[in-house]
């Protein structure tokens, strides 16, 4: 068996092509689920597994399932989620290129197991042409009876529908995304009731990252401990760390759950360009709390990196070198999160909105003695008082930067 | 400009909405089909695309100022959406932007007064181990230099 068979990201020559994935022993995992185990059976492998929600928030995905109502008459839904926007995140990019019928596997598996017959994945608008060999690899696996109507000959059926956002980072947010297929605005749900009860039509819903998906062939073909072996004896399997930023070999490296963040900067990543220094790395995408390169000793999997005061998140790192000012950092993640701020609760919108008005002006070089802790201030007044992540999401990393690289920023606001 | 889609866009429209438990919730997918033939939507296709899915016109109203891929004015006949996030920045494209607006004489979402491109400034492509990076029509480039763009510029002069 070749090591392609156990990636996440082949490297097979058309590894995307449904005849590439059954070399690599494509499907025989979903046929063994739906043919010979029990739904509930499936659940409790995955939940061995510690197979952690691989979108940012690290919720255990079987235990996210159990939450699923078991029976009922009415209908109940899996959404996966391909709303890749967290900026430096490009990974459910490369499965959704170089591997898209593992994340179909992974979902015939997760609908069997919660009992579901209808899955829509949210693919973000700007991966549209992406989503086009999506649609190809669903019709591949339509016509040969591993999606439709009974499935391997069971009595199991599940209908894919591919649904295009437009542009609105919130939608990644899984209340914001049942809202964008139903045809709204991309503005989060109060939670509770949490989708697993009320989802997408009212009706019970499971939602999930297409990476946490596309490891689930893996733990029911191969098992939970060979799974718990690839990574942590909590948090399973490998992870797709992306590197962008100031590296000389910026990539996807697939490396057991818990590789040391400067190894993989260091290592894989080929570290700095010549002359240049590390001046600080966002570990988990843009909304990571950034860390100094005395905290690059790091092991990257959930609960170090909260340890740590950041977030493994999506795992995209982004290096930051020592000849960019921090405050063209802020100024980038400021306007961000003010323009993706979705103006349903008023301390995210006018929040972002005032941070980046400051960190606009501090960059006019008509910066104020008290802009910093101005601006540490409006982002406590966002933490904790949203109704999505998104009030943090957008605090924590400003804070982040404005605590730990104050100096710098203190000589550019009296400029 | 007609307003309204045509035959074959309605039979793909009649094909996108079918799936769906609830015919509004095909509204994206539809506005999409509709962008995609008239260059943008237009009021008039804003109360025939209620129409069809049996929803307020307020609702679509809603759904085109919220998402930044809609657009409710004409467009040029090729879009460039450049990334400006971090990664990108990290990489210089600030300058690759800079390079564009002095190409093209438009500023950010500007069209050039030919009717033949508008640039548009975006946030993360997903594209950051290839920053920086743009999408000219929906593909993607990257990594990007001033030479690399001056070439993609010509390429689409030679389309035409």
């Amino acid at each position: 068996m070749s090591e392609d068979a156990v990636r996440l990201i082949p490297a097979d020559e058309g590894s995307w092509r449904l005849e590439a994935y059954l070399r690599r022993g494509g499907y025989e995992a979903a046929r063994k689920a739906v043919t010979s185990m029990a739904p509930a059976d499936v659940i409790t492998e995955v939940r061995k597994a510690g197979l952690r929600g691989r979108g940012g928030a690290g919720f255990p995905a079987g235990l996210k399932w159990s939450f699923v109502p078991q029976g009922g008459a009415g209908p109940k839904y899996l959404c996966v989620n391909a709303d890749e926007g967290e900026p430096g995140t490009f990974k459910d990019r490369a499965i959704l290129v170089r591997n898209p019928h593992q994340l179909i596997e992974g979902m015939t598996i997760a609908a069997f197991g919660v009992g579901i017959r209808k899955a829509f994945i949210y693919v973000r608008g700007e991966y549209g042409r992406i989503a086009g060999r999506l649609r190809e690899a669903i019709a591949e696996a339509e016509d040969e009876g591993f999606l439709g109507g009974g499935i391997f000959g069971s009595g199991f059926d599940l209908e894919v529908i591919v649904h295009l956002g437009a542009g609105a980072y919130i939608c990644g947010e899984e209340t914001a995304l049942l809202e964008s297929i139903e045809g709204r605005r991309g503005q989060p749900r109060l939670k509770p009731p949490f989708p697993a009860v009320v989802g997408l039509f009212r009706a019970p819903t499971a939602i999930n990252n297409v990476e946490t998906l596309a490891n689930v062939p893996l733990i029911i073909g191969r098992g939970a401990d060979w799974f718990l072996g690839r990574g942590l004896p909590k948090d399973g399997g490998t992870r797709l760390f992306g590197v962008s930023g100031a590296v000389r070999r910026p990539g996807l490296y697939e490396l057991p759950m818990g590789t040391q963040l400067r190894t993989i900067i260091e290592t894989h990543a080929g570290g700095p360009p010549e002359g240049v220094a590390i001046k600080a790395v966002i570990p988990g995408g843009l909304s990571a709390p950034a860390l100094r390169p005395d905290e690059l000793d790091v092991t990257m999997d959930f609960d170090a990196l909260a340890r740590a005061g950041s977030m493994l998140g999506s795992a995209g790192i982004i290096v930051i070198g020592d000849k960019i000012p921090i405050l063209d950092v802020l100024k980038v993640m400021a306007r961000f999160y003010a323009h993706e701020s979705c103006g349903q609760c008023t301390p995210c919108r006018i929040g972002t909105s005032w941070i980046h008005k400051t960190v606009t002006r501090i960059g006019e070089g008509q910066g104020r003695a008290s802009d910093l802790d101005h601006i540490l201030r409006l982002a406590d007044g966002m933490k904790g008082r949203t109704l999505c992540p998104m009030g943090d999401a957008a605090a924590l990393p400003v804070q982040a930067l404005v605590t730990k690289f104050r100096d710098e920023l203190e000589k550019a606001v009296a400029r | 400009m007609s307003c309204s889609p045509s035959a074959a866009a309605v039979k793909k429209i009649d094909g996108i909405i079918a799936p769906y438990p609830e015919k509004s919730a095909a509204l994206l997918p539809v506005l999409r089909v509709v962008q995609d033939e008239l260059g943008c939507v237009p009021p008039e296709a804003e109360t025939w695309v209620a129409a069809k899915l049996g929803i307020q016109p307020i609702r679509i109203r809603e759904v085109l100022s919220f998402y930044t891929m809609f657009r409710r004015r004409p467009a040029g006949k090729t879009i460039i959406q450049v990334c400006r996030n971090l990664s990108c920045t990290l990489a210089g494209a600030e300058d690759i932007i800079g390079f564009l607006k002095e190409r093209l004489h438009v500023g950010p979402d500007g069209t050039t007064p030919d009717g033949r491109i508008t640039l548009v400034t975006v946030e993360c492509l997903g594209h950051c181990d290839h920053s920086p990076c743009l999408q000219i029509d929906g593909i993607d480039h990257g990594p990007v230099t001033r030479d690399g763009v001056a070439a993609l510029l010509e390429e689409l002069r030679a389309h035409e």
